[in-house]
């Protein structure tokens, strides 16, 4: 568990973060959203004490970061920033085994550990084990950045703007990887971003930042339907609000007996998936499937009944 | 056809009817100059003349530059034919005191082909591995001429001969300045580099002391020396004991040491900061203390550049340490200063040709050293 608190980081009079207090429980995605210099960078930064906080304090699993030497605490912590970061002489492999040879690890240990990162990766170890980051399609350089911050399994990870370098494509691909890996491995994560898209698509919970404030802390259902003000109501986008919505709530929610044809959806599927699909196929209902069997449909009025605002 | 071809082709033609070689009197008169088929019998000289112009047309084709690199080989096999040949034939008969020296047309072959080589050997890109072997061969090839004493008459080896312990002693007293001081401003251009590197407001201060300094000339920085350390040597006890004198070795070492500070801690500093932002960000946010990112990120990322700086300073205290001859630091320059009193020629390339010789090969050397310290050239290891 991660828990700031009431941290303040002032610079030159000014609060850039003002009293901050959240908590992130073990093994779920906390991003932090907001504009440019909303504070939401300085945040992370303190979290790893590349910022010295002005006052407060953070607690990993209930110990102060402030008991630990700051490059100590940071062997612990991940931290994949923009643009990767990797080290241009080193080859695929030491980038990612850099923390664990700072750890000291046992050389085998850190080429176990290497090749079973590649390979969750999608990455063939064989293949990208010897390569150096200029030999790299951007896509792979990011993975390998987000593997050198998961190398040795920390407590947390930090990431700061990682897929803002990336083509809307990649980044999809890229945000769909690290939700499944971070299932996989059950990390726990905070990530910054300025895109509230990529906030409701990847968060468990979504903290939304305003001028050193945070002004919302909640999951993206909560912040999405009753944004706590203007500001992240703007973030959220008031057109585009029942369809973020939608992609939140899955088709098994929903299902309910009865006929539907045409092409059939999986369960997994969003309400808006399935709202897209209704409309441009001019249907009122779609199949759902489960494992290639039909388990029943999701109608056009029962998602139209869970997009209106619930207050 | 390759026009650098063409051109050393004309040029070389051209020298070929120039004086080959001089005929003097003694070391001290001008001599008399003595084409290239003339130097001794037709049947020896013709066939050599022959080779040196096919060597020349060689080196026309542009799309073989092994084909060239032969060609260049060859010419420079037809000259040393014809000095060999030449020197003993033209002695005969001419005096004790008689010298034979090579003449302009032979310089200019001999620069004309070394440039042809050089063009070919540019075309094939040799690597770093190849690049060492070639200079092993080339210096290979030039000890055996000059061991096997087939060129033992030619003037320049005569003065060579009548100083034989002396030279011994200047090739040392050279390689002393030149990698001596090399040695002592790395020693004391990198700590001071690093310390730029971390502290803007130092940075802002020493570059420009250095750069003044650069801007001495090297005259007047020797000349500048000698009351300097004149006044050390007189005053501070014991300086006199370790050498420490107005003239001599030390004078000439402090200057070239001074000489190569900028170079030094200018290259250290740009090659400290060559690394890129975002991997310094991701070193220091991994938990690497900042003497683990000066060693792994920062020194890595930056050798090649801190190497060149080397480079620089190696080069240019090999051709500076001639003038250390000027204040008694000994080196070559004492006998190109000798020749100069004397107005003897030969005596002057005694001192001028293996200076030029060991800046080829600390270059050739530096530039395999700064290819091996980029990153991605080890990996074949």
């Amino acid at each position: 568990m991660i828990e700031i608190d009431r941290i303040t980081k002032t610079y030159d009079g000014v609060n850039v973060v003002d009293a901050v207090t959240m908590t992130a429980e073990t093994g779920t995605i906390t991003v932090i959203v907001g504009t440019s210099g909303s504070g939401k960078t300085t945040l992370l930064r303190m979290i790893n004490r590349l910022e010295e906080p002005s006052s407060g304090e953070v607690r990993i699993n209930g110990m102060s970061t402030r008991a630990t030497k700051p490059h100590l605490l940071r062997r612990r912590i991940g931290y994949a920033i923009q643009g990767h970061g990797l080290f241009p002489h080193h080859t695929v492999a030491r980038n990612i085994g850099a923390v664990p040879k700072l750890l000291n690890w046992p050389k085998d240990r850190i080429r176990t550990r290497v090749d079973e990162l590649l390979a969750l990766f999608s990455m063939d170890p064989a293949q990208f084990r010897d390569r150096l980051p200029a030999e790299l399609s951007g896509g792979q350089q990011q993975r390998v950045g987000v593997a050198r911050a998961l190398a040795s399994r920390p407590d947390l990870l930090l990431m700061d703007e990682p897929f803002g370098a990336l083509d809307p494509i990649i980044r999809a691909r890229a945000q769909d990887d690290l939700r499944r890996i971070q299932k996989a491995l059950g990390s726990t994560i905070m990530l910054v971003t300025h895109d509230m898209e990529e906030a409701i698509r990847l968060g468990d919970r979504v903290a939304v930042m305003d001028s050193g404030r945070l002004v919302q802390h909640g999951t993206p259902a909560e912040i999405i339907a009753r944004p706590a003000t203007t500001f992240v109501a703007d973030m959220v986008g008031d057109v585009e609000r029942p369809l973020r919505l939608l992609s939140l709530i899955p088709l098994s929610e929903v299902v309910e007996d009865g006929p539907a044809t045409g092409k059939a959806l999986p369960v997994d599927a969003s309400l808006r998936d399935a709202l897209s699909s209704c409309l441009w196929t001019g249907r009122t209902a779609v199949p759902v499937e489960r494992d290639g069997a039909v388990v029943g449909r999701v109608t056009l009025d029962a998602i139209r009944a869970r997009a209106e605002l619930r207050a | 056809m390759s026009p650098p071809g063409l051109l050393f082709a004309t040029l070389g033609l051209a020298a070929l009817s120039a004086p080959f070689m001089t005929l003097a009197a003694n070391r001290i008169v001008a001599g008399e100059g003595v084409m290239a088929w003339a130097v001794t019998a037709p049947a020896v000289t013709l066939p050599g003349v022959a080779v040196i112009g096919a060597g020349l047309l060689l080196g026309l084709p542009s799309e073989w530059p092994r084909l060239r690199l032969a060609g260049s080989v060859l010419g420079l096999g037809g000259l040393l034919w014809l000095l060999m040949q030449g020197a003993p034939q033209l002695l005969e008969g001419a005096g004790d005191y008689a010298r034979v020296s090579p003449a302009i047309g032979f310089w200019c072959l001999l620069v004309i082909l070394m440039l042809l080589m050089a063009d070919s050997l540019a075309r094939m890109a040799p690597g770093p591995l190849a690049r060492g072997a070639l200079l092993a061969a080339v210096t290979g090839a030039l000890a055996l001429i000059l061991w096997s004493g087939v060129l033992s008459q030619l003037s320049i080896l005569q003065e060579y001969a009548s100083r034989k312990a002396a030279f011994a002693d200047a090739v040392l007293r050279h390689l002393a300045l030149a990698f001596g001081s090399l040695a002592t401003a790395a020693a004391i251009g990198f700590p001071l580099g690093i310390l730029c590197h971390r502290q803007f407001r130092l940075r802002g201060t020493i570059l420009p002391v250095l750069s003044f300094l650069q801007t001495i000339p090297s005259l007047a920085m020797f000349g500048l020396m000698i009351p300097i350390l004149g006044w050390v040597g007189d005053r501070v006890p014991g300086a006199q004991a370790i050498g420490i004198a107005g003239i001599g070795f030390a004078p000439a070492f402090l200057a070239l040491v001074l000489y190569s500070l900028l170079p030094v801690v200018g290259n250290t500093v740009t090659g400290l900061a060559s690394a890129p932002p975002a991997a310094l960000e991701a070193a220091r946010g991994m938990g690497m203390t900042p003497r683990q990112r000066l060693l792994r990120v920062e020194l890595p990322l930056g050798l090649p550049v801190i190497l060149t700086g080397l480079r620089v300073v190696l080069v240019q205290n090999v051709g500076l340490a001639v003038i250390a001859g000027l204040i008694g630091g000994g080196g070559f320059g004492t006998f190109v200063f000798q020749g100069l009193n004397q107005t003897a020629t030969d005596l002057i390339l005694l001192g001028a040709l293996p200076t030029v010789a060991l800046a080829v090969a600390s270059a050739v050397v530096m530039d395999i050293l700064v290819e091996l310290a980029r990153p991605g050239s080890g990996r074949a290891r």
